[in-house]
């Protein structure tokens, strides 16, 4: 089936609305389905988020080719490079789908559906000597996994040589997410937690700074071995575990930082229970006045009718309040700049 | 832009921040830790106390002290005023004498050290040549002549300490006239004791240790009298009119000997041995004080028969028939007396005995029949039973203040009605600013209310919560009890008692209400007593409930202490705070949190297993909830025995290796030819130490997880009327939170006044949050709509605060040990938060709302956190914007239990023990400063004035002056003299103890 529609080139929208809009144009509102476009180069390459859907808007020259696979029958591995100088045999893949069944493919899943674990960042700005690591900890069930110690390192200092305590990695823990990552060992020097230099701090505040960001740690070190360091603007790089964001176009730092500090709030938020209900995420405050106006009819209403002792009832409530959160947690633009003044990383 | 501009650099801000907050450590309270050495003033009517670690505090009227350190941090051996004047000299373990003065510094005197000197021998003489062991301040006030070991005593010039060697006694010189015989037996070794003639300046008598003593002549440098005493010498004491002079002994005897100008080498009149005939221990000092009636007062430390009552410390006060054998409960340091001290009075007359024991001062009493003790409005034991918590209430109503005096008044009949007798110096520091009260509960089950309003630290009362139970002590077992015919006639005084007879009574939490007079305390073995203030001595029955905080959960063994067991039937109860509701948590365990409503008459308690909320009014228990985690075993184990004895263990078994290495070594060295079974051993014991060396102090860094143990443990308890479930109606509600970040609320619904008996109150769960960051909770409080803290109840009704806002919308503040978080009610999200750990490091230990006045205007005040962190750093922090504003080091990080003890007042002052016995104040805020300020002037030396009557007069004229500028000095000195303490390592590891002990 083909469906050919216009979309207002400056105004793209979010993804939502897009996918919404497929659905409507291709009459198919409660299937699920995966989209795709070719870009310039002839790649098949996905479309599911606002990013890449941009992207596409973006580049589209000027007509935007969109394939809409079936989730349950899609071909996953039709995605990537070069996919459309194998366009007959992908197209071909893509549209009939008994061809599909006779080659099966490993299924790999959807970028989305992994969640990183660790990523080597910020090479764009350190020292070639130093490696900036993130661990993520949410979504895995691994422990950290590292010890750390009281050592001291040599520094140049304008007195010559000196040497100065530091605080160094002890051990790794087998299976741990530190050694499976591969990006930490041990003997490493820690330099900065989170952004914050350790020099000076006791081995106490460390572990305890440490363990308070443990949700999303970004450990500075100057590895052990420096023979694996990043090159800078070289493609090829020694370390397994790169990811793809060294080898991004260098951002500026501040946009680098907040970016991490947005998603670092958004994976630090409590869980509020209320009335023995589901454990809900708790959104920020709203700085407008309308969603809680909102808020109060609808409580209101429900005061009128209960007693206020329903928990069921209260159970709704909240999931409509949920819904609401969930808007105006992504424009908040007071509370952003807040945020800035407080834990802005400085790099 | 906006970047840039950080928070603080507001110049308007900046300069409100200096009118609202400064630190400053003001006074310590309390009995110094340690103590050393004892002196005393008769002419300025003060005492001086040195100590261990080199600090020297003086005490005179109420009000009146100061404090001095020496920079060696050496203990001090000895203290001596230079007669008539504002002048001390002290003497160290390390042989330096150092000379400190009282001066007049804008208005206030200031206790400055002057002059140090280090007495040194001629070259290649010993050490011992010139080790001092006596100190006699001449009258002249011009010169100090020193006693040594060698036996030779020098003299030194005042102020500078210019020996004047041609005045040097040698014993040379003194044993030119004394018989042959003699000489030969005994050398004179080293001077014991200097004493000036009482009449006459120019005669000293010199005690020296093997027995001789001599009477020297100043102006001729010659002896005019020899005493060949044939015991070793202890002390030296001259009767006021010089005709005679005692002499005390390391056997236990005392001799009186005469002095005359016809008998140059006179036997001796007396000798006694008071507590013969079986051998005795030393009299280390005696006093003979003359009376108008002729019998004299003979007064005398030590001397009681070795082999039964060799271990007393034991002063004895002899009178005529009258004899007492004062028992002290520490080692006496030392004692004077206080008696006239007019150079033309004809007798004595003492009137009281100050005694310095090692760990209170006791002061007797002797001018009353029974010679009863007297209650010392300073220098009070706070650690007469080891604190385990404390708890500040300010601003007492008058009322509940004379409620308090009252009771404790009656608890304190058996002491001395006589005014204070050291009462030197005038206290001009402007009258305290309202009436405080510290409470500090104590291992025994007692709880001390101690007045906090001014410099004092005063004892107004003491609680017991002991006869609530059944416990192994019998109450009428009374070891003081003593026969008529019983010999020695000890009689115990004094207060200090270390000793816990079930450390289940111990106090672990206190919460007072000042307007209604009702008092919470909960203690080791999970018990929770409600108490009520009656004036009038009582007897009931105290209703006993039972909190199963277990409940639901199946399976679980509690191996800790087992409950206390109550006294059936009624209870006697004396005038004061009366229990009448008694709560136990089961399991038994340490109860850690407690909150008393005394408007809705609940009580809300916690413990390492779940909270709950008992109705004081209905005596009845309102409900229980179970915080612990399924895979929480510890919990179940008792007060955290196992992990603190696997963990000391671990330390021990470290140390033995280190200590086995080093002995082996000095073995090898010492042998030369070691079998080789012992150097097998130390090769092992090498190889051990350097796999532990292999393995350096590490931390690991993990997540928190809710496995991790005592994530149940509940840390804080907060009543508020506020919006818990919908933003048009407020409901009283309980608000918990624990160790592994969680905090429950509770809806409450507290029947009518009217109705309080008859409806029951009842409580629903309303809401449950999970801090992601899972560390424990140290606070919870709920913001108006004017973002004030709610006030505390009954604040209102006695139109002490604002009713609070109920328009606005109210906010709720979670202090987590490593953040700040305020969030919206009654939905909760998220507003605001302030991240410590994560970006310095530190985490709470302690946080309280505190209200700081300007000191630049009457009219501003502004409610801020008070924060202490495990560095020991103080932090305040804005409401409701979390903004930090500044941070002051105030305790040293390793000092573990000062933090611990931390505790802040409602108006930023706050206590921290800086000894198991001493609470160092100090205060945050520009407007709310307790410090000592008091003036010593130089009485008039009169012949026929009274000194200390006419001092005392213009004292009180003094008293309306004006009061000047502070001096810095006394304030650095006090942070000097806590950091001396804790660098003594003894004291270190006494704090460590008593830590680990109230853990």
């Amino acid at each position: 089936e083909f469906r050919r529609f216009s979309l207002e080139r400056s105004k793209p929208g979010k993804f939502e609305e897009f996918y919404g809009l497929l659905q409507h144009v291709h009459k198919i509102p409660n299937v699920d389905v995966l989209v795709g476009y070719t870009d310039v180069h002839g790649d098949l390459l996905p479309i599911n988020n606002d990013d890449n859907y941009h992207k596409a808007v973006s580049t589209a020259n000027p007509l935007l080719r969109i394939f809409i696979q079936r989730k349950e029958d899609a071909d996953y591995s039709a995605f990537g490079t070069d996919t459309m100088t194998r366009k007959k045999n992908v197209l071909s893949n893509v549209l009939r789908p008994d061809n599909h069944k006779k080659k099966p493919h490993i299924v790999i899943s959807m970028p989305q559906d992994f969640r990183p674990v660790s990523s080597i960042i910020d090479v764009d700005i350190l020292p070639e000597t130093h490696r900036r690591v993130r661990l993520y900890k949410y979504g895995t069930d691994k422990p950290l996994g590292f010890y750390i110690r009281d050592g001291s390192s040599v520094r140049v200092t304008p007195h010559g040589l000196e040497k100065v305590p530091g605080i160094f990695i002890s051990r790794l823990v087998p299976g741990g997410l530190a050694q499976s990552t591969g990006l930490l060992a041990v003997n490493d020097e820690v330099l900065e937690v989170n952004g914050i230099e350790v020099s000076g701090k006791s081995l106490d505040q460390v572990t305890d700074m440490m363990i308070a960001n443990s949700r999303n740690l970004i450990i500075t070190v100057r590895p052990a071995n420096q023979r694996n360091n990043v090159v800078r603007n070289s493609r090829t790089s020694g370390s397994s575990g790169q990811s793809t964001e060294s080898s991004l176009p260098s951002s500026t730092p501040n946009i680098l930082a907040n970016i991490l500090q947005g998603e670092e709030e958004s994976d630090e938020e409590d869980i509020i229970i209320e009335d023995s209900g589901e454990p809900q995420q708790i959104p920020k405050a709203a700085p407008t006045s309308e969603s809680l106006e909102s808020l109060t009819q609808i409580e209101l209403l429900h005061e009128s009718t209960q007693n206020g002792f329903l928990p069921s009832s209260e159970m709704n409530l909240n999931h409509s309040a949920g819904s609401i959160s969930m808007e105006y947690e992504v424009q908040d633009p007071d509370h952003k700049s807040l945020e800035e003044d407080g834990t802005i990383i400085t790099l | 832009m906006r970047r840039f501009l950080r928070p603080g650099h507001d110049p308007v801000r900046e300069r409100l921040k200096r009118d609202l907050f400064q630190f400053n450590k003001t006074v310590e309270h309390g009995f110094p830790h340690q103590p050393s050495a004892l002196g005393y003033s008769p002419f300025l009517r003060l005492m001086a106390i040195g100590t261990r670690s080199g600090a020297i505090k003086l005490y005179g009227a109420p009000g009146v002290e100061f404090m001095g350190l020496h920079e060696e941090n050496n203990t001090v051996m000895q203290i001596h005023f230079i007669p008539d004047q504002c002048q001390l000299v002290t003497l160290l373990d390390d042989n330096s004498l150092h000379l400190w003065s009282l001066k007049q510094h804008s208005g206030a005197s200031e206790l400055r050290e002057e002059h140090r000197f280090t007495l040194k021998g001629p070259p290649g003489s010993p050490p011992s040549a010139t080790q001092i062991t006596a100190v006699l301040p001449h009258s002249s006030r011009e010169v100090l002549y020193l006693g040594t070991e060698s036996g030779n005593i020098f003299v030194v010039e005042l102020p500078l300490f210019r020996v004047l060697e041609d005045r040097t006694i040698t014993s040379e010189a003194v044993l030119q006239r004394v018989p042959e015989d003699y000489c030969n037996r005994r050398s004179c070794e080293l001077v014991e004791a200097l004493q000036e003639h009482p009449k006459n300046p120019d005669q000293i008598l010199i005690g020296y240790s093997r027995g001789l003593i001599v009477l020297w002549d100043l102006q001729n440098n010659k002896v005019t009298h020899q005493f060949l005493g044939s015991q070793q010498l202890e002390n030296l004491y001259w009767q006021r009119d010089g005709s005679k002079f005692i002499s005390c002994h390391y056997d236990g005897s005392y001799t009186q000997w005469p002095v005359s100008s016809d008998n140059r080498q006179p036997e001796p009149l007396e000798n006694l041995v008071p507590y013969g005939p079986f051998p005795c221990k030393a009299i280390s000092k005696i006093y003979w004080q003359t009376t108008k009636n002729g019998l004299p007062y003979i007064i005398f430390q030590g001397g009681m028969p070795r082999a039964s009552y060799g271990d007393r410390h034991s002063i004895s006060v002899v009178h005529g028939s009258q004899q007492t054998a004062f028992d002290f409960t520490s080692r006496v340091i030392d004692f004077f007396i206080i008696f006239s001290s007019e150079p033309t009075a004809e007798y004595d007359d003492p009137s009281a005995m100050v005694v310095l024991a090692e760990e209170e001062l006791v002061v007797i009493d002797l001018k009353t029949a029974g010679w009863p003790a007297l209650h010392p409005p300073y220098l009070a034991s706070l650690h007469c039973s080891a604190i385990t918590c404390s708890h500040h209430v300010s601003n007492i109503p008058l009322k509940l203040w004379e409620r308090i005096i009252s009771a404790g008044s009656k608890q304190n009949v058996h002491y001395s009605n006589m005014p204070w007798p050291i009462d030197g110096g005038t206290n001009i520091a402007p009258d305290p600013p309202q009436r405080d009260l510290l409470l500090t509960g104590h291992e025994d089950g007692t709880v001390r209310f101690w007045d906090a309003s001014g410099v004092c630290l005063h004892l107004l009362y003491k609680l017991s919560t002991v006869r609530v139970f059944l416990t192994d002590a019998d109450p009428n077992d009374n070891m003081n009890m003593l026969g008529e015919d019983e010999w020695p006639p000890l009689r115990k005084v004094g207060t200090f008692d270390p000793y816990s007879d079930d450390p289940r009574l111990g106090i672990q939490k206190i919460y007072l209400c000042k307007y209604s007079g009702y008092l919470a305390v909960a203690g080791t073995a999970g018990q929770v007593l409600v108490m009520e203030l009656n004036d009038e001595d009582a007897e009931h029955v105290v209703d006993h409930a039972e909190a199963d905080l277990l409940q639901d959960q199946e399976g679980y063994r509690w191996k800790g202490h087992e409950k206390l067991k109550t006294r059936d039937g009624p209870v006697r109860f004396e005038a004061g705070f009366q229990p009448f509701v008694l709560v136990q948590c089961q399991p038994p365990a340490v109860v850690t949190s407690l909150a008393l409503h005394s408007e809705w008459k609940l009580v809300a308690f916690g413990t390492s297993h779940g909270f709950g909320l008992f109705d004081h009014q209905q005596k009845r228990l309102v409900f229980v909830k179970c915080t612990l985690h399924p895979s929480d075993q510890l919990a179940l184990e008792g007060p955290l025995s196992r992990v603190k004895s696997l963990k000391k263990s671990l330390r021990q078994s470290f140390r033995r290796i280190r200590r086995s290495r080093v002995s082996s070594r000095k073995r090898r060295g010492a042998s030369g030819n070691a079998s080789e079974v012992q150097e097998a051993n130390a090769k092992f014991d090498q190889d051990a130490l350097q796999e532990m060396e292999l393995a350096p102090v590490q931390r690991k860094i993990e997540a928190r997880s809710a496995e991790d143990s005592f994530t149940g443990f509940v840390r804080t308890l907060y009543f508020a009327d506020t919006f818990l479930r919908d933003s048009s109606r407020h409901c009283p509600s309980l608000w918990a939170g624990t160790n592994g970040g969680t905090v429950y609320a509770f809806c409450l619904r507290v029947p009518p006044a009217e109705r309080r008996m008859d409806e029951p109150v009842r409580a629903e769960q309303a809401k449950e949050i999970q801090l992601m960051h899972r560390a424990p909770v140290v606070g919870i409080l709920v913001l108006d709509g004017r973002s004030t803290p709610l006030p505390e109840p009954l604040e209102v009704a006695h139109d002490l605060s604002k009713s609070p806002d109920m328009q606005g919308s109210h906010q709720l503040l979670v202090v987590s040990e490593e953040q700040f978080k305020v969030f919206t009610l009654p939905k909760v999200s998220s507003k605001l938060k302030l991240k410590l750990t994560a970006l310095e490091g530190c985490r709470v230990r302690k946080v309280t709302v505190a209200n700081f006045g300007s000191c630049k205007t009457d009219d501003y005040s502004e409610n801020d956190l008070a924060v202490l962190t495990n560095l020991g750093d103080i932090q305040i922090i804005s409401l409701p914007f979390l903004k930090l504003q500044i941070r002051y080091p105030c305790i040293r990080k390793e000092d573990v239990s000062g933090i611990a003890s931390c505790v802040f007042t409602k108006y930023g002052q706050g206590f921290y023990l800086i000894s198991p016995s001493e609470f160092e104040r100090f205060s945050l805020s520009t407007k709310w400063l307790v410090e000592p300020r008091c003036l010593v002037d130089m009485p008039e030396v009169t012949s026929n004035n009274h000194v200390h009557n006419k001092s005392g007069m213009e004292n009180a004229a003094r008293k309306s002056r004006s009061l000047g500028d502070y001096g810095e000095d006394e304030r650095k000195s006090g942070r000097l003299m806590e950091h001396a303490l804790l660098n003594d390592e003894k004291v270190l590891k006494e704090i460590q103890s008593t830590l680990e002990g109230g853990r």
